[in-house]
């Protein structure tokens, strides 16, 4: 069930802190609606907590993020979650859960004591297993899956949200390739299907190939943004990693490549 | 094809045919069976007004309250070991381990040296929050509350200090222990029924905040940040969750005193034949735990007959081996 509504998501001026620790200060971004926005940089530079800044998992002690034209904090839980499905990092699932199991959690902004469940319901995670690829396994336990099954059959379950925003944190973490590439098909799928995808992802050279957009981050600050073919450079790339590299061009589609990668000095 | 299923949180007919029959067994062992010299068939037919007056007398105001008091403190602390489980995500999260029995016990002890045993009831559920909250802030605070041993070894330090303050004040105290000798050990033996009725709205909310809280708790299961991206609010799960608990767990040990691993066996069971989900292990919970006190109950009349076993030694004693055997294990369904 493809959601075609407009739904940019924007921060302003967001500064987001662990106790006393600032991670992110005067970030302003903006998440081009029906896109994969990738959020790249180095480790601890605050990617994952401004997914979780836009996700509203984590109150901003400064600044705004800005969804339909409304901040976020005044929505209720619910609402958002109607709008916006967030895929954690680290998720576990109790021993025993099927697919299909895991996917009807997707329903639960949906539905409640008084709102139960109907064939609205069943069609999302039907749709929602089906897009994923996991029609065959749905009663199969996540146990039992592949890696690349398995992180699809969380996908599918925030599909079945139905929301037309969709927060991934490192969605192919611990992937090897052929799995890593099977999820970042679907992802590409989505956005043809009209969601909106922000993604955090540490493989630069996947980023580039499958974000249309991305945000730079370095030590808690924005350092660029835009399409990658724009903005990825060696002198970017230094900027952010501390690294000296040559860039080729994929022959085949002109994505960015990153070749003789050694460490700046 | 299983897909179609509306949304398969009902346990299967089997299942609930097994509870079903189990039951019956159960609460007809309950009242046919006993230390005084009325057999089976006689106490059936004292039920229905038949039998001799004093077969009336046994079963009418021994056995049949005896009974109804074991079906209420099995429903209570088979559905708040389930619950306190399922929030913690801790297999090991009974109320009898984590010290919420204790606090309960220990808080009516105290009331009643202090001459207020008429609070029974609202006693013992402020005891038992107070239980609920002290371990699993003790377990929080020391950063590794999803340990699950750990967990447990902050309840059992808990339970002993509550136990020991408990002891200490009957030892001091004649008149006290005189009224609670018994019941510390727990044992529902020559309770009236006009006794346990406080406890009955008790269970009746914890039961039906059970019943309100378990689909958000269910979502839970898959961590805080999934539940929260789903719309629910983790905190206030857990404090209603902790609140159900309370009644329940504070009604059954008003009931019986502190009766220990019936939240840890039932909700296991109940998880091996119905899977995690909250939402289908608390029904079954619900359907085996009464069985598994009425039971207990009845072997406690039995054992040593004509004496009467406490029903926590004979729950410990069922009760202590099986959390042995998930300890070394491991291989439990974890939550």
């Amino acid at each position: 069930m493809p959601n075609s509504t407009s739904a940019a998501l924007a921060a302003h001026a967001l500064r987001l802190a662990y106790r006393q620790s600032v991670v992110l200060d005067a970030v302003s971004v903006t998440i081009p609606a029906h896109q994969v926005t990738a959020i790249i940089g180095p480790n601890g530079c605050g990617k994952s907590t401004l997914l979780a800044g836009l996700a509203r998992l984590h109150a901003p002690e400064q600044g705004q993020i800005i969804l339909n034209g409304r901040a976020i904090q005044r929505l209720v839980p619910r609402e958002l979650a109607r709008q916006l499905a967030l895929l954690p990092q680290h998720v576990l699932a109790p021993d025993g859960l099927s697919v299909a199991d895991l996917v009807r959690f997707g329903r639960h902004p949906h539905t409640g004591l008084l709102r139960q469940w109907s064939p609205e319901d069943q069609a999302a995670v039907t749709d929602a297993l089906h897009t994923a690829g996991l029609a065959d396994l749905a009663e199969r336990p996540l146990t039992t899956l592949s890696g690349g099954q398995r992180q699809r059959a969380w996908i599918a379950m925030a599909l079945a949200q139905s929301t037309p925003l969709l927060l991934l944190d490192e969605p192919t973490a611990a992937l090897d390739l052929g799995h890593q590439i099977e999820v970042f098909e679907l992802i590409r799928t989505l956005t043809r299907a009209g969601k909106t995808v922000v993604m955090v992802v540490h493989d630069l050279v996947s980023a580039c190939r499958y974000a249309d957009h991305m945000i730079a981050l370095r030590a808690g600050s924005v350092i660029a943004t835009g399409a990658p073919r724009a903005i990825i450079t060696p002198a970017l790339i230094r900027q952010l990693y501390d690294v000296q590299c040559t860039l080729l061009h994929d022959p085949t589609d002109g994505t960015p490549i990153i070749v003789g990668a050694q460490r700046a000095l | 094809m299983a897909l179609e299923r509306p949304q398969s949180i009902k346990p299967s007919s089997q299942l609930t045919l097994l509870c079903a029959v189990l039951l019956l067994l159960s609460v007809a062992a309950s009242i046919g069976l006993g230390a005084g010299a009325v057999g089976p068939l006689e106490a059936w037919s004292a039920l229905g007004g038949g039998g001799d007056a004093q077969a009336r007398l046994v079963v009418l105001t021994l056995r049949l309250p005896r009974t109804l008091i074991a079906v209420l403190v099995g429903l209570a602390l088979a559905g708040g070991g389930a619950m306190l489980q399922a929030a913690a995500r801790n297999p090991l999260a009974e109320p009898g381990l984590l010290g919420v029995s204790a606090g309960s016990a220990t808080a009516v002890v105290i009331a009643i040296a202090l001459g207020l045993g008429h609070l029974h009831i609202i006693v013992a559920i402020g005891g038992a929050l107070l239980g609920c909250a002290l371990v699993l802030g003790a377990a929080r605070l020391s950063g590794r509350g999803d340990d699950p041993v750990r967990l447990v070894l902050a309840g059992a330090a808990l339970a002993s200090i509550l136990a020991a303050s408990s002891a200490t004040i009957l030892l001091f105290d004649q008149r006290t222990a005189d009224e609670v000798r018994f019941w510390t050990i727990g044992g529902i033996a020559g309770r009236s029924l006009a006794q346990v009725m406080p406890a009955l709205p008790a269970v009746g909310l914890g039961l039906i905040g059970a019943a309100v809280v378990a689909r958000p708790l269910a979502a839970l299961a898959l961590g805080e940040q999934v539940a929260r991206g789903l719309g629910q609010h983790p905190q206030l799960i857990r404090a209603s969750v902790v609140g159900c608990v309370a009644l329940l767990v504070g009604a059954a040990t008003a009931m019986a005193g502190p009766v220990g691993f019936v939240g840890l066996v039932v909700p296991l069971a109940a998880r091996w034949l119905a899977g995690p989900d909250i939402r289908r292990a608390l029904p079954v919970a619900l359907a085996l735990g009464p069985s598994f006190v009425l039971l207990a109950d009845t072997l406690a009349r039995l054992v040593a007959s004509p004496a009467e076993t406490p029903l926590g030694v004979v729950t410990a004693l069922i009760g202590a081996p099986v959390l042995v055997l998930v300890v070394r294990r491991q291989r439990l369904p974890s939550l």
